[in-house]
């Protein structure tokens, strides 16, 4: 009998009628998705933004998104100095598509995909739109430590300034290493930059 | 092939500054590559599959049932997917494909699973039944199943899959198909919630894809949009890929099947 109960819910973990839950998504998820390469299942365990982000449809409560922005900030590991790194390592990586796929090998260097929705150097013109147009992002808002800080705390982790911000995490889902986060801060940065040429 | 060809030049030129209206460009080019589509190749192949005797039991697909009767294929892919009371379960093309080669054919589920997606050089069995029986619903208006309280779960089911935020890069469909006027790179983003968006993609599906010479299926479409979210892989014909299907293919009723279509 109990094991009757236990696979009627395994096959219908929803009652017709019923409001779908992200409690119930994840179950489902759970158990139709499996592991390949290097994506793993603990991918489908929503954490606290997302089960949040989830359940507001992207518009979480003033005060409860203030403080999970606040420990989404305790994540990012600043380094230490100047920040501005090699923007021509930093074209590279935002032209890479890679990382964190089971198609790609573990381990290997992933990208930014930040051309997948950004604008950022004029003489590429295959760029998404999802995201913000950045061209010209440095010689119009500066490259102090603060600007730097900004920009590299941006990339490694998103959700520490907008919860339900569409970015991924890139440096706190470890798409990304410090030193290629460093080279995006050049590109966005550094006057030398074609993002910041005239 | 020429065609295909100067379509594919055509690509390079409207990718560059050079084109004025992109918008309008990429529509011309659309134009030019379901012209010159080799669609039809593959439907005449999956129909020898869907009538070659094949699995323990020596017999062909000729009297699978898709919904509408065994042997039946005129207008069955667009009342897909729907409730079958022999399985008790919702399904879309590729599973109930898969149902009657385990059924009929006898084959084993591991066997008939083992190449669901193919590549340039081979298509898969899966990628060209799905081209030959799509192809007998050109002209049908779109009409998954609603009214069974099967069909209704997994509508909602797959409208809550659809905007469920996880995985690497904390995404959910609606990421990237939830607002109007966006791109991936060039890659115009339907609005895949809504009905005048979903339309003309679902009746187009499957389709043949110019950019990697491949035939494609819903369930690929699906499982590589979640390799691309950085999600774990999606089970072939699970309930979770089934609901997806089944809240897209709902929210297009109406529309006049036209595939399988031709994209980029």
């Amino acid at each position: 009998m109990i094991r009757f109960l236990f696979s009627f819910l395994m096959i219908s973990p929803l009652a017709a009628g019923a409001q779908v839950t992200p409690t119930d998504v994840q179950k489902i998820l759970q158990r139709d998705f499996h592991a390949r390469g290097q994506a793993t299942m603990d991918r489908v365990v929503q954490d606290g933004v997302q089960r949040v982000c989830t359940e507001s449809n992207d518009k979480p409560p003033g005060e409860l998104a203030r403080r999970l922005e606040d420990d989404q900030m305790k994540t990012i590991p600043f380094p230490a100095g100047n920040l501005i790194g090699d923007w021509k390592n930093g074209e590279r990586i935002a032209q890479s598509g890679r990382g964190l796929q089971w198609t790609d090998p573990a381990g290997a260097p992933g990208g930014g995909s930040c051309y997948n929705c950004h604008e950022l150097s004029p003489q590429e013109s295959s760029h998404g739109t999802l995201g913000p147009t950045l061209r010209r992002f440095g010689w119009m808002r500066g490259n102090g430590p603060e600007m730097q800080r900004y920009v590299y705390g941006k990339i490694y982790n998103a959700k520490a300034y907008n919860l339900c911000s569409q970015m991924p995490r890139l440096g706190y889902s470890g798409t990304l290493t410090p030193e290629q986060i460093k080279d995006l801060v050049g590109l966005l940065l550094d006057p030398a930059s074609p993002v910041n040429r005239q | 092939m020429s065609r295909l060809l100067a379509a594919l030049f055509f690509l390079a030129w409207a990718a560059s500054p050079a084109a004025q209206d992109t918008k309008a460009e990429i529509q011309k080019y659309q134009q030019m590559i379901a012209e010159g589509s080799p669609v039809e190749l593959f439907e005449l192949e999956g129909e020898a599959l869907w009538k070659k005797p094949q699995g323990p039991n020596k017999v062909s697909l000729e009297k699978c049932d898709l919904g509408q009767g065994p042997g039946v294929l005129k207008g069955a892919y667009a009342r897909l997917p729907r409730y079958f009371k022999d399985a008790d379960r919702v399904m879309d093309l590729e599973t109930r494909l898969l149902h009657c080669m385990t059924t009929l054919q006898g084959r084993s589920r591991e066997e008939a699973t083992k190449r669901v997606f193919g590549n340039e050089n081979q298509p898969s069995e899966m990628e060209l039944l799905s081209a030959y029986v799509a192809a007998q619903s050109r002209g049908v208006k779109l009409a998954a199943g609603t009214a069974h309280p099967k069909e209704k779960q997994a509508y909602e089911l797959g409208r809550a899959i659809f905007f469920h935020r996880a995985g690497g890069w904390d995404m959910s469909c609606a990421s990237c198909h939830g607002e109007a006027d966006k791109r991936i790179r060039m890659q115009d983003l339907p609005v895949l919630y809504k009905r005048e968006f979903a339309r003309p993609i679902m009746a187009t599906w499957p389709a043949y894809r110019v950019s990697n010479s491949q035939f494609k299926t819903m369930q690929w479409r699906i499982n590589d949009c979640y390799r691309q979210m950085r999600y774990p892989e999606p089970t072939f014909a699970s309930d979770a890929t089934i609901a997806l299907n089944t809240f897209l293919t709902v929210t297009a009723a109406g529309e006049p099947y036209r595939g399988p279509g031709t994209k980029r």
